[in-house]
């Protein structure tokens, strides 16, 4: 039996997503923006991870999943960054309160 | 709830994911947040390994503190930075509702998960980890195994084509 409960590790991840959600919505740079779902991302592979050990029925499916999401992620963050530049290259700007180029 | 080396491993690296995560919130210099956040995904890649979850951690480290942290610093330095985060118009009273709103989702979802306890069930994730992962993935996950490789084709070709786009107008005019 482990010593550190299940409900530790579902709470960290819980905090981390809090941390990234907070971020994503406050941050004016889009760089932080983007990052911070990073973390948002990692929190739930925690949970993912965290299930396919301690849950009702243990299996590795829940690390392959985990594996999934993180290359669906890499790809969000490169697809993400290349938006910014070509942004960037329209507007000179990072802000995200100055992208709104799809309100007119 | 006794007092293990996991339990002290446990707490250290979580005490470092957040406090990663709480100066990516508070630093102003861009750089710094992202460096911040390295540590966090370094502690999550630790926590991975106590959930006997080698492989995935191995991977976290590559392709989190690695890449996407490279990435992000390759965003920061082709993109123009005052340095610091600017200042949000009026954005006191916005902040403070925002979390407001993000500490009553967290305390919601605590209230499910604060007692949250399944009988613990012998698993052998940990033996032979890779393994396990490389044969589930190459029987049971096989079709969203090679649907990956298409989505990673499909934002690679992305990402140059929308990087590349304004060079060829730019050298058009020129």
């Amino acid at each position: 039996m482990s010593s550190v409960p299940v409900s530790a590790f579902l709470a960290l991840a819980l905090i981390l997503f809090c941390i990234g959600l907070y971020g994503a919505l406050t941050k004016r740079n889009t760089v932080i923006v983007l990052i911070s779902i990073e973390l948002m991302l990692n929190a739930v592979n925690i949970n993912l991870v965290t299930f396919s050990k301690y849950g009702v029925n243990p299996s590795i499916t829940g690390q392959v999943f985990a594996l999934f999401a993180i290359a669906v992620a890499a790809a969000e963050a490169a697809v993400g960054l290349a938006i910014l530049i070509a942004l960037y290259r329209n507007r000179r700007t990072v802000n995200i309160d100055e992208m709104n180029q799809l309100k007119n | 709830m006794t007092l293990t080396g996991e339990f002290f491993a446990f707490m250290s690296l979580a005490l470092v994911a957040v406090i990663g995560g709480v100066l990516l919130l508070n630093l102003t210099k861009v750089i710094h947040m992202v460096v911040a956040l390295v540590f966090t995904f370094v502690s999550i890649a630790g926590i991975y390994v106590l959930l006997s979850a080698e492989f995935v951690a191995v991977v976290q480290v590559m392709i989190y503190s690695g890449a996407i942290t490279i990435i992000m610093l390759f965003g920061i330095m082709l993109t123009r930075h005052h340095g610091e985060e600017a200042e949000p118009k009026g954005g006191g009273l916005r902040k403070l509702l925002l979390f407001l709103g993000v500490l009553g989702f967290g305390a919601a979802v605590y209230l499910g998960i604060y007692d949250l306890n399944f009988e613990a069930v012998p698993n052998t994730l940990h033996e032979n980890n890779t393994e396990q992962i490389g044969i589930s993935l190459y029987s049971q996950y096989i079709i969203p195994f090679e649907l990956t490789s298409v989505i990673l084709l499909v934002a690679l070709v992305g990402a140059i084509v929308l990087a590349r786009k304004d060079d060829e107008k730019e050298g058009d005019k020129e």
